[in-house]
Formats: C-alpha cells, structure tokens, sequence
C-alpha cells in the first residue's frame, strides 16, 4: 500500500521538508561484511565499452540534419547590451536559426560577468556559427563591475541573507580560555574542468522534445526544459546514459540547454549545444572563493571551549550560499560556538556546487586552525581530535558515526612521522600532517526502482537515474544480484533516461547510492518474493522453506533446487521498490580521516605530496573496487586544489585568464602520491534497509588541510591560503622564520 | 575542399575537406570513429591521442591532411590485452579520457613491454583524467599481460 509521508531532505547540505509517497520498506539490513556480491570487488559493469570507445557520450551524438550552436558572450564584467541585431549573422552562409537576450531563459541583456551568454546562432557547422557570432553588433552599455569580496561586504552586495549561528556564549568561553588561536584563511575559486564540456542535443518529433545532454541529474533537466519552453513535462524527454563528469556543475539544465531546444523549435532541426573548453572553464561554474576568520579558545588540558568563524563566500553572479561554517559547528565537542556567513554577489562567473560545496572550503579552515592549537598546546594532533570528538550534531544524536574507529585505523599511517621527518635533509624538509572530515551523503526519497526477472533467469533493473561515472550502475547490479541470489553476470542496469524507468535521484550530494540502493533492493525482495511464490505453487512447497541463491530456486530440505529459468518458463516477474524515509530525529552523516605525508623543498617552495592514507567511516560498502576508485579520485582531485588549480581573473576586467588546460593545471599522474585507503564498513544500522552511506564527496574534503597540516610538521611554517602555491609557500616559511620558536616538531 | 587519403584502422579514406580540419574532426565528424573524443580541441588534455604508425599523436591539433602514416584510433585497438587490464583495474569512470588514456598506453607498452613505474608516469603524463584514476591506470599498465 502507498503511504504518504512528511521526512527531511537534504541535497549538498540544503534541508527542506517534503511530502513523499513511500512503499513500505520492511527488509532487514544484511548482517554486516561482505556477503556473496555486496561488500566484494566488482569491474564495472560498463567498464569496457567506456575503454573501447564504444560508450556514447553527448558528444558522440549526431542526429540527420543536426545544427551547431555557438554562443556571443559578453566581453565585459559588467554590461547591458542596449541594442543587438542579429539579422547580418542569419544572413551568413550556413546560419538557420539565432535567439538573442530576453528571447530564452539564461539570455539576458544585462550581463553580469565576462562570459556571459547574450545570443546563440546555429548554422550548419559549428565553424559558420562562431563566424556568424563576429557579425553580431550589439551597442554595449558598460555598469559598474564589483570583483572584490571583501568591498561586496562593506556594501551589503549579498547574493543571500547573512547567516548567523550561535550556541552557548562563546565570548565569555573565549575570555575563559587559557589558549587562543587565530587564523585568517582563504582558498581559490576552482573550476570543474570535467572532460566532457556541458553540453545538449535537442531534436523535436511532433510536440515531444528529446534532450540528449550531460547531466548529473536526467528529472531535473526534464522539469527545467518544460518550464523555460513552456510546455508539459511529460513532453520532455532526457536521455543521459554516459556522462564524461560533473563533480557537481552538472545539476541543472542550463542555458545551453535552453538555447538548443529552443533553436531546435525554431529550425525544425536538431540542435547541438556544446560548450567549448574555454567556455568551460568561463562560464561552467566553480567553487567560489573564501575567506574565513577563524577562532578557537581552549583550557590547557586540551578542551576546545570555543569555536567562532566569519566567512566571506565570493560567489560570483549566480550561486548559493554554502554552509562553509558547517565543519566548525559539527566537527568537535564544543559548547560555544558563533559563526556568520556572508555570500557576496560578485560580478565574476557563477558558482556551482562543487564535490562537497563549502565543506571542501571549510574543513581547510578548521583543520588548519584545529592543528595550530594542537602546537600551542602541544598536544598531538591526533590525540586533540580525541579529546573533543562530538557525541552528538548539536544535540540530535547520529545515525551512526564511527570516526573514533577511523581515528584507530590511522594510527598506523600517523606513527610513520617519526621515520618520515627523519627522511628530511637540508633542501627537502618532510612531515605528516592529518584532517579529519565530516560531511552529508545520507541520501533519501523520493527514489523509485523496478526490477524485472526474465524466463531467460536473467535481471534487468531499471530506473531513470544516470551513472556519471561514479559505478552506480555496478553497485545497484550488485545489490540486485545479492538480493535475487543470482550471479552478477545476470544482472543488468537499464538506466538515463527519463522515458524509459521510474523516477530516480540526482547523482550528486553523495546520495546516488544512499537513494537510489534501498530501492533497486526493495525492488528486488519484491521480484524474489514472486519468485518464492511461484516456485511454492508449482512444486506444492510452503513459501517459508524455499530460498533463492546461486540463480536456483532451492528448499529448506534439498529436494527442491531448481534454476529461475526452468521455474520462470513463460513468466515475466516485475518487482517495485521505492527508497523509504531517513530515520527521524536523527543526523545522517559521514566521517573520515587522511594522513599525508609531504616533502617541502625550502628553498624554492615546492611541495611533493608523496603519501595519503584515507580512512573513511561512509556505512556499509557495496563495491570495494569502485569505492577505492571513489577515494583516490577524491584525493586526486583535491590535491590539484591545494597545489597547483586556481582560476585567475584579469583584476581590471573581470575577464578570465585560465581559460585553457594549460593554463588551469589539473593533476596528471607524475603528481599522485601512493595513496592507501581504508573503510570502516559498518552499516548504519538507523538508515534504510542497507546501512551505506555516500562516498562521492567524503575524500575530497579533508586533503588540503591533511596537506597543510603535514607541511606544519615539516617546516614549522602555517599556510593559510589555496592553493599553496611557490609564493604562499616561501611567505609561510618566511613568516615561520620571523616568529617566536615554539615547541612543535619542525625539521632534523 | 581538398583531397585527404588516410589509412585508419587498416583500412583506406578518401573523402574531401577542408584545408585546416583536424585529424580529430575527420575520424569522428567524416569516418564515424566516435571513440576518439575531443575535450579541450587545443592538444592539451590528450583525449583525442590516435597513434600514427605507432607513435601516440595528439589528433586534435593534427592537421588532417598533413598526415602520412598509417592511423590507428581505440577502434582499432578494442581487443588489445591492455582493455581488459583497465577494465580488471578499474582505470575508468566516466571514461571520456579512457580511449586516449589506452591509445597511449598501447604505443607505450608496444616499444617498452615492462615498463617501471617512472616510465608509466612519464609517457602517460599527457593525459588527462579529471575523475582521477591514475593509480589505477598505473596498475593496469604495470599488469597489462596478466
């Protein structure tokens, strides 16, 4: 029976309260580790057509008759095109079609950053479209361009309401404590950069608009396309089965989307809207910039007794406000705590949620600042975290939370710093340095699978969620063939595309797994239970003796052991589930550790990360395969944020600088350390019918500080700010040299 | 138009374009070879690597027409034991650099059969994955026979 029910969502650390129908959810979770598919090493059920190049991206697509679009942006930071003409570009050999502002949603005439979209034309090529761009004459009206945070704070330029948050009083705890710590902090805008560029195919048929288009999230694309064309959502279609990336700047439509499908309606051709690698890196999204005032005030003994931030989010002209300050309020055991949060709306390119927005930033911060008190005081950093580790998240007690056992998992990577300061010489200066990292991924409703079991006695899972390359696909298959008793090799994943399943989640805010599991299982106990039906009525048996595993429908006394498909002969199963509530009054959350060990040369202000172990608490793990991959990316990735990616603006125009791959400088694999990584892989035993938590994001939020931390160790010298490039290097050291020696650790 | 002749994957193309068209735009836009993918179409990212008579080619930034050698693109390399070594591994996820990642691993492994770590590293470096799976790549390649 369907019952309707009131439960909390949350996405990327944003809490509303919904209205959601839900199946009854009554399994049992799995008695925890490993078990016949789940909890064990898969290769990824799509893994080879991705390596061979058969996989077909957005950017594969092409449609008979297809169009090129090329989009006019604006060159200044600030501006509103007062006249524009498009009639010479649609004059232009090749040109079919053109829109200018005002004409679809995302097209404005007031531009408010270098780069943003004005007009679109489409011709036969993608060449005669950027031609017919040039003979665009548009009258620019130059405004006012504000590019400096701090300037926006003075001006109340507030991109949202300030936030304010205080528990206890923490002033008075702040004149109580016997030490304070201090910190100003900043980090860099960085940009997605994900291999495939945004990007959309559209192609009308009749009244029916089909999107082929790289998204983290097939539902969402679908409701935004009928809104800005105006037109019944069931008459948009959204096809997404391989996406090459998003890491979170591909949560919603976009207006390249919008421009296609509507330059589609105009031509009465398909139309392809592909961002360019530069425009990519323009007008894509980015983590915004951050500056963060932080405080801590602690006794002696070590106990944290107050805990205060100010943080300035840069967020550019579009963006939302991320809970930057949300590590400091739940990290560690604090009774008075005070922070204030300041999204300003700058005229520079939009931010977009980027892998753990604001946590990421954050966590910098606060395990920067956490490890200077742990000097003051000096205690060993591992120890501290000890000491004020949270019971609770602000008084509502966690669902699970097992960051103690991480703490006990990386003991091993943290004794190494004795031997690995003692590797130092006179140039390159060693030391290990950990974060720790708490953050969402709970996931929750709605989320709907359908499991269909074939006389073939093979499972098709389907729904309309999309795999961006994180190996959901695999790790719904697994826990379909764990629940059916059928070999992984029996399973497959139909999924990206809104006509062809049920509705899905969104792949990002480290949810897909947490969502989307609990239903693809539920589905499944549904099939298997038909399944058992089935197999009692043909052989005359009581349901409760008879089991599916190993693909046969089996008795409690042996008698019986038949394979599905012989039992199935002519009959199609069709198993439903829907993924039930997160449990009420509780905090669904995820933790983890990273040890890094780093080698800094002190006379030119290079660091080498040369060792990251990452010990992560995310409930119970599906793929242990893919959740290795899950973490090195992570790490990978953040280590590119805290050495060598910033996104650079011309300070004068407000123009990107960074614009090519040459210039933004992702890691390659000359700059991955060795990185271990281990699982607590407990099942959360509050949370849906399978314990696990996401593990999208976790890996990347602790790694710059682990980073910092272990550049402390190494040089005694604090590094405030990402990345930590030559210059912030040598400055830290500098600094290091002029202040007071301490009793911490430093060099051999 | 001007004439351009390739040998790709073994087998002959002759077809018109333009003076300035990239190799890459000719194997996906002209030939259909869509494994070849484009991701930043200014030879830095190195998604676009095809091999010309073995040697790894960035084909975006290769002027169609300027090319004399044999071709060989991911198409013409789907059963080579270096597929199935990235597939064991892991070494991909979203898997738009993949092609690229194992056209080069394939000239390197065709000139160095066991290569060292360093090696790997240093012939691979021209290839960018944004999801990161470069340990794995490292380990597909170091056990690319297995």
């Amino acid at each position: 029976m369907a019952r309707l029910i009131r439960t909390e969502k949350e996405v990327e650390g944003r809490f509303e309260t919904v209205w959601i129908v839900v199946e009854e959810d009554p399994l049992e979770q799995w008695p925890a580790g490993p078990r016949d598919v789940v909890g064990r090493p898969a290769a990824r059920k799509d893994a080879a057509e991705r390596v061979r190049g058969e996989a077909r991206f957005t950017a594969d697509i092409r449609l008979p008759g297809m169009l090129h679009t090329a989009v006019l942006r604006s060159p200044h930071a600030h501006a509103r095109a007062n006249k524009i003409d498009l009639a010479p570009a649609l004059a232009l050999p090749g040109v079919r079609g053109a829109l200018g502002p005002g004409e679809v949603m995302g097209f404005e005439a007031e531009a408010g950053y270098a780069g943003a979209p004005v007009a679109a034309v489409a011709a036969d090529t993608f060449g005669q479209a950027h031609a017919a761009l040039a003979a665009i004459a548009v009258e620019w009206e130059q405004l006012e361009a504000v590019l400096d945070p701090e300037e926006a704070v003075e001006r109340k330029l507030f991109a949202a309401d300030p936030v304010h948050y205080e528990r206890g009083d923490f002033e008075r705890a702040l004149a109580e404590a016997d030490v304070v710590v201090e910190g100003t902090y900043r980090t860099s805008v960085v940009v997605h950069n994900s291999m495939e560029t945004h990007q959309s195919v559209c192609e009308w048929v009749g009244d029916t608009l089909t999107v082929y288009t790289s998204t983290q999230y097939v539902w969402g694309v679908r409701d935004e396309v009928a809104e800005a064309l105006a037109i019944p959502a069931d008459k948009v279609r959204v096809v997404c089965e391989y996406m090459g990336g998003g890491f979170g700047s591909k949560n919603s439509a976009g207006e390249f989307t919008f421009a296609a499908a509507e330059l589609a309606r105009r031509t009465g051709r398909p139309v392809r809207c592909a961002l360019t690698r530069r425009e990519e890196n323009t007008a894509a999204g980015n983590r915004n910039a951050t500056i963060q005032k932080l405080t801590v005030g602690a006794r002696s003994d070590g106990t944290i007794v107050a805990l205060g931030g100010e943080y300035v989010l840069a967020l550019g002209w579009g963006g939302w406000s991320t809970q930057t300050e949300g590590p400091l309020k739940m990290l560690y055991a604090c009774d008075n705590v005070r922070t204030d949060r300041y999204a300003v709306k700058l005229n520079m390119p939009p931010m977009k949620a980027f892998r753990a927005p604001g946590f990421v930033e954050g966590t910098f911060g606060l395990e920067c600042l956490i490890d200077e008190l742990a000097v003051q005081l000096d205690i060993d950093p591992l120890e501290l975290r000890r000491m004020n580790y949270a019971g609770s998240n602000d008084g509502t007690p966690f669902s699970s939370k097992n960051l103690m056992d991480c703490y006990e998992l990386a003991e091993k990577h943290w004794e190494r710093r004795h031997e690995v300061r003692a590797r130092s010489d006179a140039t390159w200066k060693r030391g290990v340095g950990m974060a720790s990292q708490v953050w969402f991924g709970g996931g929750g409703p709605p989320s709907y699978a359908w499991v269909r079991v074939g006389s073939d006695g093979r499972a098709q899972v389907v729904t309309a969620m999309q795999d961006i390359g994180t190996g959901t696909r695999t790790a719904m298959a697994q826990i379909a063939a764990e629940e059916l008793g059928l070999p992984l090799d029996r399973v497959e994943v139909s999924l990206g595309d809104t006509s062809r399943g049920p509705y899905a989640t969104l792949s990002a805010g480290s949810s897909t797994t947490p969502s989307m599991g609990p239903a693809v299982r539920a589905a499944a106990a549904d099939a298997r239970r038909q399944i058992i039906e089935i197999a009692a009525q043909r052989h005359e048996l009581e349901e409760r003796v008879i089991n599916v595993q190993h693909g046969l429908a089996i008795s409690s006394d042996g008698n019986l052991a038949q394979p599905i498909e012989e039992l199935l002969e002519n009959v199609q199963i069709l198993g439903k589930g829907a993924r039930g509530p997160n449990p009420t009054g509780m905090s669904v959350l995820t933790f983890g550790v990273q040890v890094a060990e780093v080698a800094v040369d002190v006379e030119t202000g290079e660091v080498r990360v040369e060792r990251v172990a990452a010990v992560h608490d995310v409930g119970r793990i599906i793929n242990t395969l893919g959740a290795q991959s899950q973490v090195e990316g992570g790490v990978i990735q953040g280590i590119g944020h805290t050495l060598s990616e910033v996104r650079l603006l011309d300070p004068e125009t407000g123009r990107t600088l960074t614009t090519s791959l040459d210039a933004y400088r992702m890691p390659t694999i000359a700059d991955v350390p060795e990185i271990v990584c281990e699982f607590v892989d407990k099942p959360d035993e509050h949370l849906t019918n399978l314990g696990s938590k996401g593990l999208g994001e976790p890996p990347i939020i602790p790694i710059a500080a682990a980073i910092a931390n272990a550049i402390r160790d190494a040089t005694g010298a604090d590094v405030h700010e990402l990345p930590i490039s030559r210059e912030e290097m040598l400055r830290a050291l500098e600094a290091a040299q002029r202040k007071e020696p301490r009793g911490a650790p430093a060099a051999v | 138009m001007t004439e351009v002749r390739l040998t790709v994957n073994g087998e002959e193309h002759v077809l018109d374009a333009p003076i300035g068209a990239s190799l890459a735009s000719i194997l996906r836009e002209r030939i259909g070879l869509t494994g070849t993918k484009i991701a930043c179409n200014e030879g830095h990212c190195g998604a676009c690597t095809v091999q010309i008579d073995g040697t790894p080619t960035l084909s975006c930034i290769t002027l169609a027409h300027s090319v004399r050698g044999e071709v060989t693109t991911i198409e013409g390399l789907r059963d080579h034991p270096l597929v199935a070594a990235f597939v064991r591994a892991d070494a991909v996820q979203c898997g738009f650099c993949t092609p690229g990642q194992v056209v080069s691993a394939a000239a390197l492994v065709a000139a160095n059969p066991d290569p060292t770590v360093e090696e790997i590293r240093h012939s691979m470096a021209g290839n960018i994955c944004r999801c990161g799976t470069y340990p794995r790549i490292e380990e597909a390649i170091l056990h690319w026979r297995d």
